[in-house]
């Protein structure tokens, strides 16, 4: 009987073909060729030109996964060893925001951050920027927070940060503690069971996290125009740019979609060279 | 590992998780603000809830958000849990590549798949336009030759990238599965279908429900690939507040926040605190055995 089962999956198999397959077949296609039909290379000889782009997408990516990481890790660890209510609460804090959409919480950071936003009254309100006026002989009645790339990094960070933490709390959670006990007992202090015990095994999830972080800022494009202000473009925007906006160029759109591509199949091939972890930390 | 944290290590937590939180309290608590700032507090007014009702472009988006949110969680998770049925009875070397491909939608940025679909559409749609005026040339009954991009292509759009969720989390519980129940049941007389459903679908349900959530989530959570695909004819609650922020946002889209929030929250607290009963009550049968 258990021959038949595979057939279940059929309709399924077919739907892939259908709308995950076919399309990629066509972002291919549209890469290589010109508006007026023919084959050509020139999409991606043109991307040369946005050089400046790819560059600040690609650092502003980088530093938010970063960021992401360095916060990420601790507080997953630490949740790790809290009791299993706090756990559980914790967790399903963090899983909250992401059910309001994240442009709503983006919107609320530009409110926060706006010249005479939340944080630049409060700053007024204790002083911040008069003491600041006075020691560098400045003369601000406000700092400057949005648009800017900081405040993009900003909403990155705040956007994917769940990513980082989730992936990276399942695989430390479900850590084997006999292999801690096992270090501790020939002589490790706390410091190297984390290092050769800990780090070690949980790195499947923390390669994950930065996948789950760095793939979706890379190729942001809400958040760069909602807290940069249209000036910071980064790759998203660029390929939005293709299609929604102005300079309507499917073909070139395709080009930088298919370099997009390219990069997360080169993430999964790291990922998948680390180890079986990967798939129950993607799960969550 | 089991020692506590520390105080520092406490505060911390508490630290990101202010981090994470202080934006959405801001608009719930300018929800209620008289003024129509985000900034300036004018005092105490319910103005916004009721001005929220009466907008019809806002009312129209959250419905789509919903209705589109569901419908592909509910054909995803079918979907998705007969299809990992499939994988999982599959030999390993047919698996593994419809594995791959199963990741693709995961893997790939939103905006990617996006695009990538976005093409897949417009493309179908030119060639649906030759096909219907020829095949409308033989006179048989009409079709429509013109097709455009809207819930439809919305939905499929949802389903698709949803169906891999469900079956990450299927998959494992089948895995785990002890294999010989199957055929202990059909050895006792249950026909196939029996079989499916006492034996498999008891055994992987907490996958199914978990699979359907983060579908839902991913629904709900969905901007860019809905960006893409939508067309002009349906928008979802994100895509209103996106055409919003290119020219003013009104704070009716702090009222649907809070609704939108303490909605979720409501429901995952009757979520948890059924999980938490059914454990202690799992706990107490253990003890009892």
């Amino acid at each position: 009987m258990r021959n038949k089962l595979p057939l279940l999956s059929i309709p399924y198999v077919v739907w892939m073909a259908l709308f995950v397959v076919a399309p990629i077949i066509m972002v291919v296609i549209y890469a290589f060729s010109s508006a007026a039909g023919g084959f050509t290379l020139a999409n991606f000889a043109r991307m040369g030109t946005y050089t400046v782009v790819f560059t600040r997408s690609f650092k502003l990516a980088l530093i938010a996964t970063a960021i992401c990481l360095l916060v990420g890790y601790p507080v997953s660890y630490m949740m790790s060893k809290e009791g299993p209510r706090f756990q559980r609460i914790a967790m399903v804090l963090i899983m909250l925001p992401m059910w309001m959409n994240f442009l709503l919480r983006t919107y609320s950071w530009m409110a926060i951050l706006e010249n005479n936003g939340l944080l630049n009254q409060l700053f007024q309100k204790i002083g911040l920027i008069s003491l600041y006026n006075n020691i560098f002989g400045t003369d601000l009645t406000f700092f400057r927070m949005i648009n800017t790339q900081g405040a993009v990094v900003l909403g990155m960070v705040y956007n994917y940060l769940p990513f980082m933490i989730l992936p990276i709390y399942s695989v430390i959670v479900k850590l084997d503690h006999s292999l801690i006990e096992a270090a501790r007992d020939l002589g490790a202090n706390s410091f190297n069971v984390f290092r050769r015990v800990i780090l070690p095994l949980s790195l499947p999830g923390v390669l994950s996290g930065i996948t789950m972080v760095f793939v979706p800022s890379v190729s942001t494009f809400a958040i760069s125009k909602m807290l940069g202000g249209g000036t910071e473009m980064l790759l998203g925007d660029l390929i939005e740019q293709q299609y929604m906006g102005g300079a309507y160029n499917p073909q070139l759109g395709a080009a930088i979609s298919l370099v997009m591509m390219v990069i997360v199949v080169v993430c999964m091939w790291v990922m998948n060279r680390f180890g079986e972890g990967e798939e129950q930390a993607v799960m969550m | 590992m089991k020692k506590n944290n520390s105080f520092l290590n406490r505060l911390f937590m508490v630290l990101v998780f202010v981090f994470l939180y202080a934006p959405i309290f801001l608009l719930i608590i300018f929800s209620f603000n008289a003024g129509n700032s985000n900034m300036v507090w004018k005092g105490f007014s319910l103005a916004w809830y009721a001005k929220l009702f009466r907008n019809r472009l806002i009312m129209q988006s959250v419905y789509t958000t919903l209705l589109v949110s569901l419908l592909a969680t509910v054909i995803a998770t079918f979907a998705g849990t007969f299809a990992a049925i499939g994988f999982y009875a599959m030999r390993r070397k047919v698996r593994e590549p419809l594995m791959t491909v199963n990741n693709i939608p995961m893997m790939n940025a939103d905006i990617v798949t996006g695009v990538s679909m976005c093409l897949l559409f417009v493309a179908f749609f030119n060639g649906w336009g030759s096909f219907a005026a020829w095949f409308n040339s033989l006179g048989l009954f009409r079709l429509p030759t013109r097709l455009t991009m809207g819930f439809g292509t919305l939905l499929i759009a949802h389903i698709t990238f949803n169906i891999p969720y469900v079956i990450l989390s299927v998959g494992p519980k089948l895995r785990q599965m002890d294999k010989n129940l199957v055929d202990a049941a059909m050895d006792l007389g249950c026909t196939w279908m029996q079989a499916f459903w006492k034996v498999i679908l008891p055994e992987i349900k907490p996958g199914i429900v978990s699979g359907a959530l983060t579908a839902f989530t991913m629904s709900i959570d969905d901007f860019v690939i809905s960006y893409f695909t939508a067309g002009s004819s349906a928008s979802t609650l994100a895509m209103t507040i996106y055409g919003m922020t290119k020219k003013k946002v009104t704070p009716e889209i702090n009222a649907i926040s809070t609704l939108l929030f303490v909605t979720v929250l409501i429901l995952l607290a009757i979520v948890n605190i059924r999980e938490a009963r059914q454990e202690r009550k799992r706990a107490a049968e253990l003890r009892r055995s």
